[in-house]
């Protein structure tokens, strides 16, 4: 008898295999009486010698900042100062070695918290120890990845950016959390992998290792135990949608009218494969990655050197670099100053060249300079534009470094709602939908208690698209969308009848969207956005679309 | 009475004595003879070979440290005294240069 459970469902494609859960943090148990000190203080400096082993293990299969954070976390295990002290809490005080050993990590800690800063991020490392020795301690499987030896469906409350990073695409079927949104973190991971993933599953909860799952993105369910029949089912939808998926070429619908597909680049990891897509461009590549995790700006050479690499790969095609958008969840040191109650509603994206406007300053020389001579059609975009005089200047400033065409981004309801003068301030408009959505809705993009608020489908939202686009037409600008919604195939249909110019998402959902597109005439795309943007709520819009695209 | 040999020296890590920066200078005091301690002026002295206690200092780019070496021979007066001040000093004069180099650059050049 097969059950299914039911969450928010990322991409169309289906999976099946057996459950491997993401093992939790450990939680210290209940104290206990010690009755032999001494072997207490063995069982601990054993158990940290040990996780100091594993992480050097670890350290030496990484390499660059990873194998750095490895080694340093090594040598925090293997502290003399913590087994002592750990020790000593043991033999006078007569604590567990658990709880001596979360103690005397405790005192560290707060420690670095006090310090702030780079300090206080590196608290997390010393968690990871507790936790790692936690588990050596009390017979606990370690925290991280599932490593069962066999293809699997991946099941967690939810993925940090660390585990993500070491996911092997070719061992994870499919991924199923617990907490998460459709914009969160692992719904961009499942997409950039193209793997089907059902997020914001609270019944996850309930899954247990080897339990076989039929994972189905396009009807976000994750059906336990499920019958051969339904198998096979999904086996044939799956043949389907990668034999629709087929195609290549520029976006284009069936009667020929282009819409531009385009990849959206997040890092210089992710160069390789994203210009090897089928796409015709960069629609978004987030600089970020050059400034994170950093103290101090990159210089320009060596911005101009990552730049470079960039518009190289994609020479002969066009590439929109968006300059740094810092602030909110992506908090720089020399950029952000201390915290804000509501970082995202403070000072971030553009805004931040008030602050410091070498920095813009220098990524745009940057920018300019790799362009030069590299064959790439580059762009610039600006990020959190919420005037129009601030897409004039940055305009300005761009054309001032030689860069001819600069446009602004569309996140916030106001610059939708006065789209013409942002178009006549620019060259371009790209919508941000994630941003635009959270804005529009007073939802934050990150909780999966909101979302539905929070789903590209609705019709407020389309409606902000629809207002940006038709600005555009009448000053003959282009206005493409760079936010999660391009990534769907059927809402494609939709952006491109709103009248986008270029949809911009991970280069896997790529293959997909072209194909929806091409299916359909221009007209038809144009009565099915009618549809949706008279639908009163997201499901809705959906379902009418749905039942219409047969 | 024992006194401590002292030197001072300034941070040179662009970002600090955080983890990477910290791991280089902990690994350089735990090759020395001597056991070093390192310490804010004025305030309690950690063991210089322990990562999380010189870690846990916060010291900022451009603080001052004083590194100390506690002797019980360097103090005496005598020939033996003299070279173990000298080998106590040559310590501490290593590990502070060390200290005010910019060891956030070694970390990114050793890459």
């Amino acid at each position: 008898m097969s059950r299914a459970l039911s969450g928010i469902g990322v991409g169309s494609g289906t999976a099946c295999g057996p459950v491997a859960r993401m093992a939790p943090p450990p939680t210290l148990p209940a104290a206990r009486a010690v009755a032999d000190a001494p072997a207490e203080a063995r069982a601990l400096r054993e158990a940290l010698a040990a996780v100091a082993a594993e992480l050097s293990e670890h350290a030496a299969a990484a390499d660059g900042t990873a194998a750095d954070v490895l080694s340093a976390q090594a040598m925090m295990a293997a502290d003399p100062a913590l087994a002592d002290m750990a020790a000593a809490l043991i033999s006078d005080n007569a604590l567990d070695a658990p709880h001596a050993v979360d103690r005397a990590l405790a005192d560290f800690r707060s420690g670095l918290l006090a310090a702030g800063g780079y300090f206080a991020e590196r608290a997390a490392d010393l968690d990871d120890v507790r936790d790692r020795a936690l588990c050596r301690l009390l017979g606990r499987p370690r925290p991280g990845l599932p490593d069962p030896g066999h293809p699997y469906v991946l099941v967690a409350e939810e993925l940090a950016p660390a585990d993500t990073a070491r996911l092997d695409p070719a061992q994870v079927l499919a991924l199923v959390t617990e907490r998460g949104g459709p914009t969160g973190h692992t719904a961009i991971l499942a997409k950039a992998l193209g793997l089907p993933a059902v997020v914001g599953c609270t019944a996850a909860a309930t899954l247990t290792d080897g339990q076989t799952v039929l994972v189905d993105a396009a009807e976000a369910a994750v059906e336990i135990d499920p019958d051969p029949a339904a198998v096979q089912r999904a086996r044939d939808r799956e043949r389907r949608r990668r034999a629709r998926a087929q195609g290549a070429g520029p976006g284009r619908t069936s009667d020929g009218h282009p819409v531009a597909l385009l990849v959206n680049l997040g890092g210089l990891a992710e160069l390789e494969s994203a210009a090897a897509a089928d796409s015709e461009g960069v629609g978004l590549f987030r600089t970020e990655c050059l400034f994170l995790d950093r103290t101090e700006a990159p210089a320009l050479d060596e911005q101009q050197d990552s730049y470079r690499r960039v518009f190289t790969a994609f020479a002969g095609r066009r590439v929109i670099v968006r300059t740094l958008d810092a602030g909110a969840d992506k908090p720089l040191p020399f950029v952000t100053s201390g915290p804000e109650e509501n970082p995202a509603l403070g000072v971030r994206g553009l805004r931040t060249a008030a602050r410091a406007p070498e920095l813009l300053e220098t990524q745009l020389a940057a920018i300019a300079a790799a362009a030069a001579g590299s064959g790439a059609q580059v762009r610039v975009m600006a990020p959190m534009v919420s005037l129009p005089g601030e897409a004039a200047w940055f305009a300005e400033r761009a054309r001032a470094h030689g860069l001819p065409l600069a446009g602004a981004m569309v996140e916030v309801p106001a610059a939708a709602l006065r789209a013409e003068r942002f178009a006549a301030a620019c060259d371009f408009l790209s919508i941000g939908t994630n941003d635009l959505a959270q804005y529009t809705f007073a939802a934050d993009r990150a909780l999966g208690a909101l979302a539905e608020l929070l789903d590209p489908w609705q019709p407020a939202l389309l409606q902000l698209v629809a207002a940006t686009a038709r600005a555009g037409a009448a000053l003959g600008k282009p206005v493409g969308v760079c936010g999660e919604a391009a990534a769907d195939p059927e809402l494609a249909v939709i952006l491109a009848g709103l009248g986008m110019t270029s949809l911009s998402a991970a280069p896997a959902c790529l293959p997909e969207v072209r194909a929806a597109l091409a299916a359909l005439p221009m007209a038809h795309c144009r009565e099915l956005a009618a549809l949706a943007l008279d639908a009163p709520d997201a499901a809705t819009a959906r379902a009418r679309v749905r039942e219409h695209l047969g | 009475m024992s006194l401590p040999l002292t030197v001072t020296t300034t941070v040179g890590a662009a970002s600090g004595l955080h983890a990477r920066p910290a791991s280089l200078f902990v690994q350089a005091a735990a090759r020395q003879p001597l056991p070093v301690r390192v310490a804010r002026p004025g305030q309690a002295s950690v063991d210089a070979r322990s990562l999380l206690s010189v870690m846990s200092l916060g010291a900022g780019h451009g603080e001052t440290l004083e590194l100390s070496v506690i002797g019980t021979e360097t103090d005496s007066e005598d020939a033996q005294g003299a070279q173990d001040r000298q080998v106590a000093r040559t310590v501490l004069d290593e590990l502070a240069a060390l200290l005010a180099t910019d060891l956030d650059a070694v970390v990114q050049a050793g890459r």
